[in-house]
C-alpha cells in the first residue's frame, strides 16, 4: 500500500518516461552490479575446477568438496582439518574486530570534538585535512606507511633520535605496521557517521544533563553515545567489512609469516587460478562478517534503518 | 515566602570579546520570589541566566546564591537547575528516567528514583505515563516533564529560559497560571527569562526590564506598566501613544508638555524624574490606548487631542481604534467590547481626551522600536 503510493507519486513527479528510466537504471544497478555477481560467485563456489572441455559434461556437477578444503584441507578422510586456513580466517575475523574498534576508541573524541563545535573554520579546514590523504591511491597510502614503518624509516630514526629505543623495532614483522596500516585505511567511515550524528545531538542535552550534576563521563555515557549509537554502528560495519576484505594492506604491510584470508582467496583466483575454490572462501568470508555484523546491531539494538540515515 | 534562598547580582559585567552582552547589572532577589527579566532579544538577558547557572564566568562582579559567591563553582555543583527554552529533554530515556535524572547521576537506586519520579508525575498531573517516551507527549506534557526534571534536585533557584515560547497560545496562557501556582508551592526561587512582558507581568512578583545589557527598571509588574522608568521600558511594556516636545511648564509633580503636533499636553511626571526635569528640555509623553477616552474635557486642563478615525480592528475584548491626530499624527485607542454594535468613535472630527494622572511625561530616550 504505502510503497504503491511512493512509486505513484515518484512517477507524477518525474513523469512517465524519465520515472521508467530512473527505475530501469535502479534495476540494472540491482541486478547487473549487486546480484548477479555474487550469484555466480555462489555458483561457482559449489562446482568443481574442470579443464573447459569437461565443464557441462557429466563431471560438472554441484558440490560441497570446495567447502570442504576449507575446513579439511586435502585430507580426503576429514580426519584432520585445514588448520592453517582456518587460523588465518580466525585470525582475520579477530584482528577486524580489533581494528574496529581501534577505529572506534580513535574517532569517538575526534568527531565529538569535531561535531560539538560546529560551524568554525577551524572545523572545516580539519575536516578537509583528514579527507587530503584520502585522494591518494590506497596501495600507494600502504607504501608510504611501510616507509613510516621501516627498519630505517621515519619512525625508528624519530624514537632513535630522542634516545627512546637503542635499536630499530621491526614494526613489519610484528605486524604494528599492518594493524596501522588496516587502521588506518577505512578511519574515515567511522569518523563521517559518528561526526553526523554528534553534529546533530542538540547541545541542550550537554548542559541539561551538566546542570543537572553529571559527570563528563556520565554525560557521554547517557547522552552522547547513546545517541551516537546508530553513527557508531554505522561506522563499524563498514570499517569491520572492509578491514575484513581488505587485500592492498594486507599484501604491502603485512609480515612474511602472517597471512590474512583475503591473501588466501587472491592465491587462489591468481595463483592457482582456481577461480571456484577461491570463491568458496570469499562466500563464507562475506557470510561470516554478515552474520558478525547482524549479532552486533542485535546485541546493539540498532535496526538497518538507523544505519541507512 | 521567605524560605526560598535569595539571589544577587553585583556589579555584573559580561563580555564577549569587545561587545558588552550585560552592563553593570546590580540586582537584588528575594527568596521565593518569582523574578523575570524582560527584554527584547539580544539584550542579555539570556547571558545573565547563564552567569547565574554557571555556564558563564561573568567577565567582572560577582553572582551571590545564598549569600555564597559563586565564582568557579560549576554549573553541576550550584544549587540551581536550569530550564531550556527547547526544554531538551533527552529522546532516548523514559520520562521517569528523564525527571529523576539528576538522581541517577548522584547514584541513587533505581527503585528509589521511580518513586521520586512517580511522586513528581503525580505533582504535574501526569500519573502513570513515566513509562512513555518524552516523544510520546504532547507540547504542554512536556512542558511539565522538564518543571519536574528539574524540579527532582530539590534546586533552591529554578532558572527558566523562555520555556513557554513553543507553545501555542491558549497552552501559554495555562503554563502560566500553573507554573506561578507550582512556583508558590514549592517555595523556591523562579528566575525567568522572556520576551513577553504578558508572561512577565503576570506571572512574576518583581521584574527587571532591560534593554542592551542594560537593565532599565527593576519593579513590581504593576508598577513597570503604570510608573515606567524610561521611555524604553514605557514603549516596550503595552502598548502607548508617545508624543513628543518640550516643557514648558512644570507644576510639582505635572508638567506641560508643548508638542509640535497636537498642541499643548499634561501629564505626570514619572516618579523617578519628579524634581529632576526643568522647563526647556526635550521630554516625552505617554498615553496607553486604554487611557483615551471620547469626549472633550475641559478646554484649560489641556488633556484634549483632537483626531479623526482611519481603521479599527476587533480584537475581542475590544476595539482598537487607530485615528490621526493633527500633521497626520497616528494615535491608538483601545475601546473595550461592552456589546455595542458599532463602537460609536468613527467619524472626522473627534476629540480624545485624557486624566492626566493617566499620562506619564520623562526625559526624552530611546524608545523601544518593534
Amino acid at each position: 500500500m504505502k510503497k504503491k503510493m511512493i512509486f505513484s507519486e515518484f512517477f507524477r513527479n518525474n513523469g512517465l518516461g524519465m520515472g521508467s528510466l530512473l527505475i530501469a537504471l535502479v534495476g540494472f544497478w540491482l541486478i547487473f552490479l549487486i546480484v548477479l555477481p555474487q550469484l555466480s560467485m555462489l555458483d561457482y563456489s559449489f562446482r568443481f575446477n574442470l579443464p573447459p572441455a569437461e565443464q557441462g559434461g557429466p563431471k560438472d556437477f554441484y558440490t560441497l568438496s570446495n567447502y570442504e578444503h576449507l575446513l579439511y584441507g586435502s585430507d580426503q578422510t576429514h580426519q584432520t582439518y585445514n588448520s592453517v586456513d582456518l587460523m588465518v580466517f580466525v585470525r582475520t575475523i579477530i584482528a577486524a574486530m580489533l581494528v574496529t574498534l581501534f577505529n572506534i576508541v580513535l574517532c569517538y573524541p575526534l568527531a565529538y570534538f569535531l561535531g560539538q563545535s560546529k560551524g568554525s573554520g577551524f572545523v572545516r579546514l580539519l575536516v578537509v585535512l583528514l579527507i587530503i590523504p584520502y585522494w591518494i591511491n590506497e596501495i600507494l597510502r600502504a607504501f608510504a606507511l611501510r616507509i613510516i614503518f621501516g627498519e630505517s624509516g621515519l619512525l625508528n630514526e624519530a624514537l632513535m633520535f630522542m634516545h627512546l629505543i637503542r635499536e630499530p623495532i621491526d614494526f613489519i614483522r610484528q605486524d604494528i605496521a599492518l594493524y596501522a596500516g588496516l587502521g588506518y585505511a577505512y578511519i574515515l567511515l567511522m569518523l563521517f557517521p559518528m561526526y553526523n550524528v554528534i553534529e546533530s545531538l542538540d547541545r541542550n542535552q550537554i548542559e541539561a544533563a551538566r546542570d543537572m550534576g553529571a559527570s563528563w563521563i556520565q554525560i557521554h555515557r547517557r547522552i552522547v553515545i547513546p545517541h551516537a549509537k546508530p553513527g557508531i554502528v554505522s561506522g563499524a560495519t563498514m570499517v569491520f567489512m572492509l578491514t575484513a576484505g581488505a587485500l592492498a594492506a594486507p599484501q604491502i604491510l603485512g609480515g612474511p609469516s602472517s597471512l590474512w584470508f583475503t591473501q588466501l582467496v587472491y592465491q587462489w583466483f591468481n595463483d592457482s587460478l582456481n577461480w571456484q575454490q577461491g570463491a568458496a572462501y570469499a562466500i563464507v568470508l562475506l557470510a561470516s562478517t554478515i552474520v558478525i555484523v547482524l549479532t552486533v546491531m542485535r546485541i546493539f539494538k540498532v535496526n538497518m534503518g538507523d544505519i541507512g540515515k | 515566602m521567605s524560605s526560598g534562598v535569595a539571589v544577587d547580582l553585583e556589579n555584573l559585567w559580561i563580555r564577549f570579546g569587545d561587545f558588552v552582552a550585560v552592563r553593570d547589572a546590580n540586582v537584588a532577589i528575594n527568596g521565593g520570589d518569582f523574578f523575570s527579566f524582560l527584554g527584547p532579544s539580544g539584550c542579555g538577558k539570556t547571558t545573565i541566566l547563564r552567569s547565574v547557572s554557571g555556564f558563564l564566568e561573568p567577565s567582572e562582579g560577582t553572582v551571590r546564591i545564598g549569600g555564597r559567591d559563586m565564582a568557579g563553582i560549576g554549573p553541576n555543583k550550584r544549587p540551581t537547575a536550569l530550564i531550556f527554552q527547547n526544554l531538551a529533554l533527552f529522546p532516548l530515556m523514559k520520562v521517569w528516567e528523564n525527571i529523576s535524572f539528576s538522581m541517577e547521576v548522584a547514584g541513587v537506586s533505581a527503585g528509589e528514583r521511580r518513586k521520586r519520579a512517580d511522586e513528581l508525575l503525580d505533582m504535574i498531573a501526569l500519573e502513570g505515563q513515566g513509562d512513555k517516551m518524552p516523544s510520546e507527549l504532547s507540547g504542554g506534557q512536556k512542558q511539565r516533564v522538564a518543571i519536574a526534571r528539574a524540579l527532582c534536585a530539590n534546586p533552591d533557584v529554578l532558572l527558566l529560559d523562555e520555556p513557554l515560547s513553543a507553545l501555542d497560545l491558549k497552552l501559554r496562557q495555562h503554563m502560566r497560571t500553573e507554573l506561578r501556582e507550582i512556583q508558590q508551592r514549592v517555595g523556591i526561587t523562579f528566575i525567568y527569562i522572556t520576551h513577553d512582558q504578558g508572561e512577565a507581568l503576570t506571572m512574576s512578583d518583581n521584574v527587571a526590564v532591560m534593554k542592551g545589557g542594560v537593565i532599565d527598571q527593576i519593579d513590581t509588574g504593576h508598577d513597570i506598566y503604570d510608573h515606567p522608568a524610561t521611555p524604553f521600558v514605557a514603549s516596550f511594556v503595552g502598548e502607548t501613544n508617545v508624543f513628543r516636545g518640550k516643557i514648558s511648564r512644570i507644576d510639582g509633580n505635572q508638567a506641560l508638555i508643548s508638542t509640535n503636533r497636537s498642541g499643548d499636553l499634561l501629564a505626570r511626571i514619572t516618579p523617578t524624574q519628579v524634581g529632576k526635569m526643568s522647563v526647556g528640555d526635550d521630554a516625552m509623553m505617554f498615553i496607553r490606548p486604554e487611557a483615551l477616552q471620547l469626549g472633550e474635557a475641559d478646554a484649560s486642563a489641556k488633556t484634549t487631542i483632537s483626531a479623526g478615525t482611519v481603521n479599527e480592528e476587533f480584537e475581542g475584548n475590544s476595539f482598537s481604534v487607530f485615528l490621526e491626530g493633527d500633521g497626520g499624527k497616528s494615535i491608538k485607542m483601545s475601546v473595550p467590547n461592552v456589546g455595542q454594535d458599532n463602537i460609536s468613535v468613527r467619524g472626522k472630527d473627534l476629540s480624545l481626551h485624557y486624566d492626566a494622572n493617566n499620562a506619564i511625561m520623562m526625559p526624552a530616550g530611546e524608545l523601544a522600536s518593534d
